[in-house]
């Protein structure tokens, strides 16, 4: 017996260190917060992706693009059809060529990709000191850390250790690999009116525009935890059956 | 259904029968195909990644229904199966950690053939199969982790390709032939999208060999010695069977976790971002299950009789895979199983241990102990297969076979009955 539990020990270490030991850098460990989408049944909290959607709409649109994102995703964060309408018009959205063969300016629609914040990386680079802020909505997958990172990101900001050279353009961030970060500290106390009387502190703001950001890069979370769920139930009745049908057909054989 | 003959059924199935014997064959290879009686739950692992290249293939033809190889479209498309695809996210989820399952579940059966002697005579053939089949899968895996064309998959494939560059004088040539190009790049995409959905079928094709020289002799067992009459086997229906369903619903819990609730945590965060030729990842790493040989590769940092380093990396990298098609006749000993084999039994653990020594140097940045630890596990894992396990098969004194399995199992004089019509005593 005890071979069988240094195997599945050995598999177990195998599976697991890998990815683990991936992480591995200087940077301190990332702070964990709770998450509404955390664990087997997790799901998105509405009003604080509404809330980050805000963030993200006022503070980080005007440098980040959600490239994977359409208006009409929207409606998951719990806005209405007619109020999709709205959010989508108060963007102009390049569409044609037209029958005179013009690019033409229109207000967007539910159905149209939510535009970006310049025409193409160039743009981006040249507007933000050679640095090219990077696409929202992967960005939960695309890090290590997903959702804490974003958050941590954003909350670590910090005046540098002494000696520690900031050259100009550049910020220190406890939390970024190399820790100097080409993006101004983009949150403030304040910086955003929340319609719902939460008070918009830095970490508020953090962690709801961080849940949002989770739910653009896995729509799909919700469904996935709630299919899992089902397959787990059957899977769970399964295992019983086989193994109780197992016992009887070779209890003959013992 | 009690009348066990070939040509049984209908007359319809009669007749089909004595012109095309499927039925009498699938009688034959699966109802009264003779098996061990005493198969432990290490020989579920065989029907499980029979079962997992199935599923391989099914999602794998439904992801390419919607995916776009092309180096422009190739990253979007993914993302747009994911998010716009009716259960596109399960089917990617399924395809992704399905290939860590299939290696996963291939790197226990080896395991166990390795502890079991399953390659001795006479299934020699049976284990080269084998490795073919391990050997096509991972040229598989790694062309289709660079389908998704996000950082990893675009510097994976940079930095594996690059390997041939290391043959003296054509290498060179032969990346530029490999990439289509003077880079990792379009065509290069194009072309793996191709052999990925092309190899998969090359592997069925293996497997039915390894299938059939299995079925030759049969299963090898925990004691390792041959089955010696109708007492010392069971048929494989209904006994495998059911034990085989009773194995894949419980590793269809551990799949099924990775898929529904930490799909992405055996992949890295930065195949999320989009490839970009102009900008190299910190640290380029392989997936979990090529870990072994990428730390292989990286530990040879020294030339020897002016043969440079990076040559002599591929050559021991390929070759700690291409060594196993000769563990049947490095091995001496004549026993095959390592219940009887008191010095090989340690031995075999201390490989493993190398093995998964040589996965976490293949995961860090080799710098420091890291180097030594992959130098050292390096150099263990040719001493085992080349000096170790010809020489200790010589040395070691085994300790006695039982006379049978039915003496082994159900202890001398034991009945005998109960194997040839199993249903009826149920």
């Amino acid at each position: 017996m005890a071979r069988y539990t240094a195997v599945s020990v050995a598999l177990a270490a195998l599976l697991t260190l890998a990815p683990a030991v991936r992480a591995a850098d200087e940077n301190p460990p990332l702070p964990h917060q709770q998450w509404s989408f955390d664990g087997v049944f997790g799901t998105y909290d509405r009003p604080a992706m509404q809330r980050g959607f805000q963030v993200y709409k006022q503070v980080c649109s005007a440098c980040h693009p959600v490239n994977h994102l359409r208006f009409g995703d929207l409606a998951a964060l719990g806005y209405t059809p007619s109020e999709l309408k709205v959010v989508a018009a108060t963007d102009q959205v390049t569409d044609g060529p037209n029958d005179q063969g013009q690019m033409y300016q229109r207000p967007g629609r539910p159905s149209d990709p939510i535009p970006g914040p310049f025409p193409n990386d160039q743009a981006a680079r040249a507007a933000n000191g050679g640095a090219l802020p990077p696409d929202l909505s992967l960005i939960v997958n695309a890090r290590e850390g997903g959702a804490d990172y974003v958050f941590s990101i954003l909350n670590g900001f910090k005046p540098p250790p002494a000696g520690f050279q900031v050259p100009p353009g550049r910020y220190y961030n406890e939390y970024f690999p190399g820790h100097l970060i080409a993006m101004p500290p983009p949150l403030s106390d304040g910086v955003v009116t929340y319609a719902d009387g939460t008070k918009a502190t830095v970490p508020q703001m953090a962690h709801d525009v961080a849940t949002f950001l989770a739910w653009a890069s896995q729509p799909n979370l919700e469904i996935r935890h709630r299919t899992g769920t089902r397959v787990f139930l059957f899977l769970i009745v399964a295992v019983g059956v086989f193994y109780a049908a197992k016992r009887k057909i070779w209890a003959v054989v013992h | 259904m009690a009348d066990d003959r070939p040509g049984r059924g209908s007359g319809i199935i009669r007749w089909i029968d004595h012109r095309l014997p499927f039925m009498a064959t699938l009688e034959h290879e699966l109802h009264e195909y003779p098996t061990p009686r005493n198969l432990s739950y290490w020989w579920n692992f065989g029907s499980l990644a029979g079962i997992m290249l199935v599923v391989m293939i099914v999602t794998g033809i439904f992801l390419a229904m919607q995916y776009t190889p092309s180096a422009m479209l190739a990253f979007d498309s993914v993302e747009r199966i994911m998010r716009d695809v009716n259960y596109g996210w399960l089917m990617r989820y399924a395809h992704a950690n399905g290939a860590s399952m299939f290696f996963a579940i291939v790197y226990i059966h080896i395991f166990r053939g390795l502890y079991y002697g399953s390659y001795k005579a006479p299934r020699e053939l049976l284990w080269i199969l084998g490795v073919i089949i391990l050997i096509l899968m991972i040229a598989t895996a790694f062309m289709g982790y660079v389908l998704p064309w996000g950082q990893m998959s675009y510097w994976a494939a940079t930095v594996i390709t690059s390997l041939f560059s290391a043959i003296p004088l054509v290498g060179q040539s032969i990346v530029t032939f490999l990439w289509g190009g003077f880079t990792v790049g379009d065509p290069t995409l194009h072309r793996f999208y191709a052999l990925h959905y092309f190899l998969p079928f090359v592997i069925v094709a293996v497997v039915l060999l390894h299938l059939i020289a299995l079925h030759r002799f049969g299963s090898n067992n925990p004691l390792g010695i041959d089955m010696k009459g109708p007492q010392d086997s069971i048929p494989f229906h209904p006994y495998y069977t059911i034990k085989d369903m009773f194995g894949l619903s419980v590793f269809l819990l551990i799949y099924g976790f990775f898929i529904f609730y930490a799909p992405n945590f055996l992949g890295n965060a930065d195949n999320y971002i989009p490839a970009n030729p102009m900008q190299t990842p910190n640290h380029i790493v392989p997936e979990w299950y090529l870990l072994p040989y990428y730390a292989i590769l990286r530990s040879i940092t020294f030339s020897i009789f002016g043969i440079p380093a990076k040559l002599l990396g591929v050559v021991f990298s390929f070759g700690s895979l291409f060594m196993l098609f000769i563990v049947p006749w490095l091995d001496t000993s004549p026993v095959r199983s390592s219940r009887f084999r008191p010095i090989y039994k340690w031995v075999f653990w201390l490989l493993v241990i190398d093995v998964l020594a040589l996965g976490w140097v293949g995961a860090n940045p080799p710098q420091g102990i890291v180097v030594t630890v992959g130098q050292i596990a390096t150099l263990y894992y040719y001493v085992h297969f080349l000096i170790l396990l010809p020489v200790i098969g010589k040395l070691e004194h085994p300790r006695p076979l039982p006379t049978s399995i039915a003496a082994a199992v159900l202890g001398s004089g034991a009945p005998l009955a109960g194997a040839s019509s199993p249903m009826e005593k149920a």
